[in-house]
């Protein structure tokens, strides 16, 4: 068998002039240097484009007979695949009062052994009609077994105050387009805070059933049915205030995409 | 232009008329045809079937411009060559060196790469790679000695322009006879069609993977499947599945929730129609030219004798289906006998809908439509975790079919009443020149040369041919054994591009794919295929370049061993040497791999005989291992056909120098 470089100069050779068209000024005998795109040409593909993702869960209004309330809980993100910038904001209007005002501002990236989970760091402000309050985040989010969502996250401000929400929602197809999504959200804090209502210990419980119908992935009105109340030493300062603990409320909306 | 006329054609003595060719006849009819259906059709403006026109010659000009069109009712934005889409076939003859200047009229950079086209590498018309792309206003002029013939196609390489039309068939004519007899010629070019802009389809996928999706499991499925397969084993199925997050409903990332289908640029209620008459042969050169959509394709009622693959000719295989991978070429005979009608169906391999056209002796005839198959559901086999029915009691981790004694029979079983042996439908007129066909040529006479023998005029090697000679080793060998392969041999990058690792993988050869096992049809598989002509280079591959398929649908990243195009290193190959590529799809998707520039030798147990391909489906779980010969140098694109797979990150450049 002919040796290797042989027939690699052999082959060099004829193809230099393959189709008449020089490829490289080299003469056959030098190896030829691996070619190399030149610097001004673009990349054949770019694989990491940025883009950006906005999401709505809640955007309802809430009534048990009387009382009615608008909710919103969205979350968007600009990206790329492994770096984002993640912003998230929830919060209840009634009677022209705005509670549980949260907006999170996170970076995200992409926890490299869990294959559906990202980690998110950033800041949290509380900004609605209450007091203002910053916090330190930490948390994750992402898509568990058996596709369950969830959003464990966890915040710590000033004087070692520790605080924690847990979100998590489950998608469950009817159909290929009527969806039923229960949902839950619990928040737990270190120290109360009475200017803004808070005890210590689990505050409050946010969960609920809503049944939508996806006329297209990004439009879906929904109804549905959500408890909401506060708990615990929360609770007490509620009563203390003459605001209800608790309410059943029915719930109509629009999961928005985009 | 220069067009060449009919004298240049191979034309046979005129005792063969069956031989003469009405291409240009046959198409120009089709187009009156669809004239006469289009008339009746109510949506759209696009729905006036016509077929791209055919250019010959040796120098093209191309314009590539923006356009509208209006398939659904809506005008959107596309893209036309020369006022087509998809662009005008080509007509090129293998021997002559073409020249085709392409203008860009578009705002944006553009190129056209000629797919499975043996080009001088800064031909090839990749952006990035060859060239830096065809800037608005430009010109470029490609220059192109065709080395090769049979039935490609081109397409643009720039971002997603093939999405919106940049496509067109790729004809080459043999220097010599052709081996393939037939009296019509039609190419037959697939594609898929969406009104949603390519940006916001691929930022939809980026968002939510499944978007496309409407064939989820739903609690009515679970419900159906609770009554026909018990409670108990549709609780343990689901949460075998939920366990890993993965749906068996994961066929395409795009479907026909917004893509429409088309034949040569008319969707089915356009109705493209091909001529012929009864008695005739008739040559359907199958182009798949869309992005996203594997086609299965078949002609109710008529068997069709598949003889080239991917340009290659092969050993004719009589089958009812073939399963067209993006970017794969399949030529087809069929010989309709009656005054009547045939629908020529193809669906996607999501189902849902289907490109449509109609063979029929008149115009203006049309035949029944068939209801599309079942959605096709994923196996465990497909997740890499065995079961596979037809496999079931054969351990084949790891092991290529060539070591598996038993194996290299089973994928000839029920080939064989496929196979022809008498080859009736290649030119016999071959006979005439000593008495010798050119099928019984390729089998037993085409010389084999020695290694030793000089290479002048060799390389890069030529295609296949009866003219052609093999270059062996001195002892010669039979082509070697790909070796044991795990994937821990394999440095796989683990990371969130990737969210599984196939544990059983599989040589899925005989399998014809998901969704076409057990329909009562004879289906083409990859062990069905033989060249018609024996391969040029019969060395033993040096060396293995090992490759897994990896991905992460959920945040729609795909890539190879685990990383994206822009977090990895080039593949280097040495001019001249001969390897293999051993492909392990990790992910439960096919994938159809395409390597430009070089041939791509499927080894499925063909030995010689082995197929030459340019693009290769790879099955879920499935090993595929092919030979190269790093003949050209340059830079060469390798990656995943699927075009939204290519650009989140499939994709690798191949260097040979």
């Amino acid at each position: 068998m002919m040796s290797r470089p042989a027939l690699q100069l052999i082959l060099a050779g004829t193809l230099l002039s393959f189709g008449g068209i020089p490829l490289c000024a080299q003469a056959p005998e030098t190896p030829i240097d691996a070619p190399t795109p030149l610097s001004h040409w673009p990349k054949p593909v770019n694989d990491s484009r940025v883009f950006a993702f906005v999401t709505f869960d809640e955007l309802e209004g809430r009534t048990n007979g009387p009382d009615t309330s608008f909710r919103w809980d969205g979350q968007g993100w600009i990206g790329t695949d492994f770096n984002k910038l993640w912003i998230k904001s929830e919060g209840t209007v009634t009677n022209g009062i705005t509670s549980d005002g949260d907006h999170e501002f996170l970076y995200d990236r992409p926890i490299p052994h869990l294959r559906y989970f990202d980690w998110q760091a950033g800041a949290r402000v509380d900004i609605d009609s209450g007091p203002t309050r910053a916090w330190l985040a930490l948390g994750v989010q992402g898509l568990s077994r058996y596709f369950f969502n969830i959003e464990p996250t966890f915040y710590v401000r000033n004087g070692g105050r520790v605080a924690g929400r847990l979100q998590g929602y489950y998608d469950l197809y009817l159909t290929q387009r009527l969806i039923l999504q229960p949902q839950v959200e619990m928040n737990f804090y270190s120290q109360p805070d009475r200017a803004r209502g808070i005890g210590t210990g689990l505050s409050d419980i946010d969960g609920g059933v809503r049944l939508g119908y996806q006329f297209s992935r990004k439009f879906a009105p929904y109804i549905g049915y959500v408890y909401s109340g506060t708990v615990g030493q929360t609770a007490t300062f509620s009563r203390q205030s003459g605001q209800p603990t608790g309410a059943h409320q029915f719930v109509f909306g629009i999961w928005l995409w985009h | 232009m220069s067009v060449k006329d009919e004298v240049h054609m191979p034309e046979a003595d005129d005792s063969l008329t069956l031989t003469r060719r009405h291409f240009v006849r046959g198409v120009a009819a089709a187009g009156l045809a669809a004239l006469v259906e289009g008339a009746f059709n109510q949506t759209g403006a696009e729905t006036i079937a016509h077929s791209p026109s055919i250019l010959t010659g040796n120098n093209f000009d191309l314009a590539i411009e923006p356009h509208h069109v209006d398939f659904t009712g809506r005008r959107v934005k596309a893209i036309k060559i020369n006022g087509s889409l998809p662009g005008p076939t080509l007509k090129w003859r293998e021997g002559d060196t073409v020249t085709v200047a392409v203008t860009n009229h578009l705002p944006e950079v553009t190129s056209i790469h000629w797919h499975g086209i043996r080009v001088p590498a800064e031909m090839d018309g990749v952006p990035g790679l060859s060239f830096a792309g065809i800037a608005p206003g430009r010109t470029f002029v490609y220059r192109i000695p065709v080395v090769q013939n049979g039935t490609y196609w081109y397409h643009s390489h720039s971002g997603s322009q093939e999405q919106i039309g940049l496509t067109g068939g790729l004809v080459i004519e043999p220097r010599d006879k052709d081996p393939i007899v037939y009296d019509r010629d039609y190419v037959v070019l697939l594609s898929d069609w969406s009104d949603t802009n390519p940006d916001t389809l691929y930022g939809n996928l980026k968002k939510q993977s499944d978007y496309y999706n409407f064939h989820k499991r739903t609690a009515g499925t679970f419900i159906e499947d609770a009554k026909s397969k018990g409670l108990r084993s549709t609780l343990g199925d689901r949460l075998k599945w939920g366990r890993n997050d993965m749906t068996p409903a994961d066929i395409a990332d795009v479907t026909s929730a917004t893509y429409i289908y088309l034949m040569n640029g008319s969707p089915p209620g356009a109705n493209w129609t091909a001529l012929f008459n009864p008695g005739e042969r008739v040559r359907l050169r199958f182009i798949n030219g869309s992005t996203m959509t594997n086609f299965d394709v078949r002609i109710p009622g008529l068997p069709m004798t598949v003889v080239q693959s991917d340009g290659n000719c092969i050993q004719p295989v009589t089958v009812d289906e073939l399963r067209l991978g993006v970017a794969e070429t399949y030529d087809v005979i069929v010989q309709p006998r009656e005054d009547k009608a045939h629908t020529i169906f193809a669906q996607p391999e999501s189902r849902g809908s289907y490109a449509r056209g109609t063979l029929a002796p008149r115009m203006g005839m049309t035949a029944e439509i068939p209801p599309t198959d079942p959605y096709p559901y994923r196996t465990m086999a497909d997740m890499g975790m065995g079961g596979m029915a037809q496999m079931k009691g054969v351990k084949m981790t790891g092991k290529s079919s060539h070591e598996m004694p038993g194996i290299k029979s089973m994928q000839m079983e029920g080939n064989s009443d496929n196979r022809m042996p008498e080859m009736k439908d290649m030119d016999m007129s071959g006979m005439k020149e000593g008495g010798i066909s050119a099928m019984s040529h390729a089998r037993t006479d085409q010389p084999t040369e020695p290694l030793s023998d000089p290479l002048a005029g060799m390389t890069p090697f030529p295609q296949p041919g009866p003219g052609t000679t093999r270059l062996a080793p001195l002892h010669s060998q039979t082509i070697a054994r790909p070796s044991e392969t795990r994937q821990g041999d394999v440095p796989l990058h683990i990371g969130p591009e990737v969210v599984m690792v196939a544990k059983e993988i599989s040589p899925r050869l005989h399998d014809p794919g998901d969704g076409l096992n057990g329909n009562g049809r004879r289906v083409l598989t990859y062990a069905d295929l033989r060249a018609l002509y024996r391969g040029v280079d019969g060395r033993t591959p040096t060396r293995e370049i090992i490759l897994h398929l990896t991905g992460n649908m959920e945040r729609f990243i795909w890539g190879f061993d685990g990383r994206k195009f822009s977090e990895a290193e080039p593949i280097h190959l040495k001019l001249g040497e001969r390897v293999r590529f051993v492909l392990i799809n990790d992910t439960m998707m096919e994938h159809p791999i395409h390597l430009h520039g070089l041939w791509s030798e499927l080894e499925n147990g063909g030995g010689e005989f082995a197929p030459y391909k340019h693009t290769l489906i790879v099955k879920p779980a499935e090993r595929v291992t092919y030979l190269v010969s790093a003949d050209t140098p340059g830079l060469w694109a390798f990656h995943c056909h699927l075009q939204y797979h290519m650009e989140a990150g499939m994709f690798r450049t191949v260097v040979v120098s």
